[in-house]
């Protein structure tokens, strides 16, 4: 069952759009409603979106599932490295040391009703972070799999 | 008092929408319609005020199983009752 070329250009054309809202949901998961989870899904979804619209012969140069393995294994490397971070300071493990410290995502929180700043919250976001590319890799893969073990379609 | 009616207007669509994933002999419709009710189902948390299990459930439940679904269908057959 070959998708229409309608399908496949609309494919084309959204699935930039459902990265960037994947990403911003990922990025400001400390602000607003969603984090690392739910935006790796959504971003997942432009994968799954493309490998529905486009046939298998067409993926298949496209994908390499070592790079998205890889992917997998750099967010969870990413997440546990956030946590060893804090040991290394010289705190508990997990310890949230980047808060109010300058660097990466260490400004103080502004006191009283304020619309949200990114560049807060210490290493909350870099574990969104970590998450979020860990759930891309991983819900991108497991539908990679099961596209390539379909192999040939019928009809 | 309009927030009841929308949610009344939303649970009559799930109930439509599951009656018709049992009916379709088409099964890429049937996929469809269970995507269908999934948003349906992320538009209720949304009115619960839950709006990121409404994140979670769109992305996952609209999105991913629909899409699965679909690739399974692509590899089997398209119509109920059909030997593949």
């Amino acid at each position: 069952m070959r998708m229409s070329k309608i399908v496949r250009t609309g494919a084309c054309i959204l699935y930039p759009l459902i990265i960037i809202f994947g990403l911003y949901v990922v990025v400001h998961g400390h602000l607003t409603p969603g984090g690392g989870f739910q935006g790796g899904a959504v971003i997942a979804t432009a994968a799954a979106l493309v490998l529905v619209a486009f046939s298998h012969e067409e993926i298949a140069g496209m994908v390499r599932k070592a790079f998205l393995s890889a992917q997998e294994s750099l967010g969870l490397l990413l997440f546990i490295g956030a946590g060893i971070l804090g040991l290394l300071a010289g705190a508990p493990f997990f310890a949230n040391i980047l808060a109010n410290s300058g660097l990466l995502f260490g400004l103080p929180v502004p006191p009283g009703p304020n619309p949200g700043d990114l560049n807060t919250a210490g290493v909350i976001p870099v574990m969104n972070i970590a998450v979020g590319v860990e759930v891309w890799g991983g819900l991108a893969i497991i539908l990679v799999y099961l596209f390539s073990a379909t192999g040939g379609e019928r009809t | 008092m309009i927030e009841s009616l929308i949610q009344l207007a939303v649970i009559g669509g799930l109930i439509v929408s599951a009656i018709l994933v049992y009916s379709f002999k088409d099964l890429l419709a049937a996929a469809l319609a269970a995507g269908f009710f999934s948003f349906l189902v992320s538009l209720e948390f949304y009115i619960l005020q839950a709006p990121d299990v409404a994140i979670s459930q769109a992305a996952i439940g609209a999105g991913l199983t629909t899409a699965i679904f679909i690739i399974a269908i692509r590899a089997t057959t398209r119509f109920e009752g059909e030997t593949p």
